[in-house]
């Protein structure tokens, strides 16, 4: 983790821009007084490596500074945008999930014939896929043409968000009793959610795929198959249980991805997630907003990994005693 | 044609992946031929829908939008090539350097590319580009940023498991330098996996780039880099042709370096290439 705040606070110090300029307006940046005490409160009048202990000093009571945009504390901006990037991600990773899972079956088990063949290719079309492009296509397409869905944003223009509980819209209203405000709020993720699982589903495609395969080849498969146990119970019973340990692994690593992946995604849909802020912070190079968004996002990635670990003892007995 | 199983014509994706990228460097070489028209001229013809003339239409300032995708060929390519060459000789280094001197050295860079693994690709990447202004060059520098701890990780991972071959002991025996070590006796071990990732990473280091020309952090207008031309279509997003034409073209591109790489992977991993032979 202190590995993390140095690269991102080294980051903050390529800047050849001025943040005091952005950040600024020009009225106030003929005026050196002013410019000077922007700069102090920021703390940017300090030596470098003296404004990285101090800014480590309050990573550790919990502060990650205060944002240059929005003037507010940078933990209070990511506790408001992140929950709008967790519904999201989850609503992605069930979508991966079940499509990852069921093409990599059908792939595996049809090995080498036609829809295998065809799984490959849709497959690295799916990760070849520019996702930004995905985003304005399929907008244009079920918004604009079709109006299946909403257009962008988490609600329809106009319409309250359900008061805080979770932050997740969907949760909230759902726990106020507003169903068919939650429905609206799940129409509204569908299709930033659809186009950000597409790369996922076909990353667990493929890796359902390898790992069956490589099951598939061990004795205790064939011993099975020579009991005379039909077909799909050694899929089910013998090949998938112990695949699974492997997919959860990279599917734990992709829910990571999908946390910290979405900037382009949530860029079209005006999504106002941690992607978006990130996005802003960098635009406006508002370095407190780009420390913090770093740090909070590869904590997560290194949390998912630890999960992962967690998981994998739990789901496999012979690494408990390992 | 030969019938050695492991030639990569016979695998088909290899061959179209090949096919598509030949077109793309030709497209390239001869963009003044192909383009009908002048990629940076603007004319009164405002965003027309493709027609018998402009093919994919016109943008906002009624550029022709095939001869951009044309022209852009000679933006992208070039330099996603040069990025992933670029990752390639600094992971590549820094990979060698860990795994052959091992120590604090090795620990020291392992923790370095542990630290950049642990930051998704784009938000380091968007950092680093928008700290240093949005300019093709800084992006292409960004995404090599995020990009080398790939190759590190691999090349490290090859040297530890043949350093120690009878080979190259006997080799230092008989007083051969450590560059010697390094550059002819360990390097044809290395080269095989490090071109099949670099393959592979082409695709992602495109995506990348593009990505950040689309966020508006690249290349800068009027330039003809294809994901800068996707973001002006996200401006007027119901004059579908402005950025589908362009799309395509990236993801033709990116298809066809995974193509590649996909194949690649299968013929120089053996077990992977023995699984699919049975």
């Amino acid at each position: 983790m202190l590995g993390i705040t140095f690269i991102s606070f080294s980051v903050t110090q390529l800047v050849p821009g001025d943040p005091a300029a952005l950040n600024l307006g020009q009225s106030a940046m003929s005026d050196p007084t002013i410019v000077a005490a922007w700069r102090a409160k920021y703390g940017l009048d300090k030596p470098v490596p003296e404004q990285y202990i101090i800014y480590l000093n309050h990573l550790l009571h919990g502060d990650l500074g205060q944002s240059q945009q929005s003037r507010r504390a940078v933990s209070t901006d990511l506790a408001e945008y992140f929950p709008a990037t967790l519904e999201l991600a989850t609503v992605a990773i069930f979508f991966s999930l079940i499509f990852g899972l069921l093409f990599g079956i059908i792939a595996a088990v049809t090995r080498n014939r036609w829809p295998d063949q065809v799984i490959r290719f849709i497959t690295l079309t799916g990760v070849s896929v520019p996702t930004f492009w995905l985003s304005l296509v399929f907008f244009y397409v079920f918004y604009f043409k079709l109006s299946w869905f909403p257009s962008n944003g988490r609600l329809d223009p106009g319409v309250d968000a359900p008061s805080t509980i979770t932050g997740m819209y969907t949760v909230d209203a759902v726990l106020h009793g507003q169903f068919a405000l939650a429905w609206q709020a799940l129409r509204h993720i569908m299709l930033p959610a659809i186009v950000l699982a597409i790369y996922t589903i076909a990353v667990l495609t493929r890796f359902t795929r390898a790992s069956i395969l490589e099951i598939l080849n061990n004795d205790y498969v064939r011993a099975a198959r020579a009991k005379g146990l039909p077909e799909s119970l050694v899929i089910r019973r013998h090949v998938l249980r112990p695949a699974l340990l492997s997919i959860v692994t990279v599917a734990g690593v992709a829910f990571g991805n999908l946390l910290a992946g979405s900037v382009l995604v949530e860029n079209v849909f005006s999504w106002p997630g941690i992607g978006q802020y990130a996005y802003r912070s960098s635009i406006g190079l508002d370095l407190p907003g780009i420390m913090g968004v770093s740090i909070v996002v590869a904590g997560i990635f290194i949390t998912m990994n630890l999960l992962v670990d967690i998981a994998y003892r739990f789901i496999d007995p012979s690494l408990r005693h390992g | 044609m030969k019938k050695n199983p492991d030639s990569p014509w016979r695998q088909p994706l290899a061959v179209i992946g090949v096919t598509i990228l030949v077109i793309w460097v030709l497209v390239a070489i001869f963009a003044p031929l192909i383009a009908p028209s002048n990629p940076i001229a603007q004319n009164y013809k405002e965003l027309l829908p493709p027609n018998a003339h402009n093919w994919f239409g016109t943008d906002s300032v009624g550029r022709d939008i095939l001869s951009r995708v044309v022209y852009g060929a000679r933006i992208t390519l070039p330099l996603s090539i040069m990025l992933v060459i670029l990752a390639m000789i600094v992971g590549t280094i820094i990979g060698a350097i860990a795994g052959y001197f091992g120590g604090w050295v090795d620990a020291a860079l392992m923790r370095l590319t542990d630290v950049v693994l642990a930051f998704p690709g784009i938000i380091l990447a968007m950092a680093v580009a928008a700290a240093l202004g949005a300019e093709l060059r800084n992006a292409v520098f960004a995404v090599v940023l995020v990009a080398w701890p790939t190759y590190a990780r691999l090349v490290r991972g090859l040297i530890l498991s043949s350093k120690n071959a009878d080979y190259v002991t006997s080799s230092r025996l008989l007083g051969a330098s450590t560059t010697r070590a390094l550059f002819v006796d360990l390097r044809p071990n290395i080269s095989g996996p490090v071109f099949v990732l670099a393959a592979l990473e082409a695709g992602n280091g495109m995506l990348l780039l593009s990505g950040l020309s689309f966020l508006g952090l690249g290349a800068r207008p009027p330039s003809a880099e294809w994901g800068a031309m996707v973001s002006a279509g996200a401006n007027n997003f119901d004059k579908w042709w402005i950025a589908v034409f362009p799309g395509l073209a990236i993801l033709t591109a990116v298809l066809a370096f995974n193509f590649l790489g996909d194949a690649l992977r299968d013929i120089l991993d053996p077990r992977t290439a023995k699984a699919l032979r049975e």
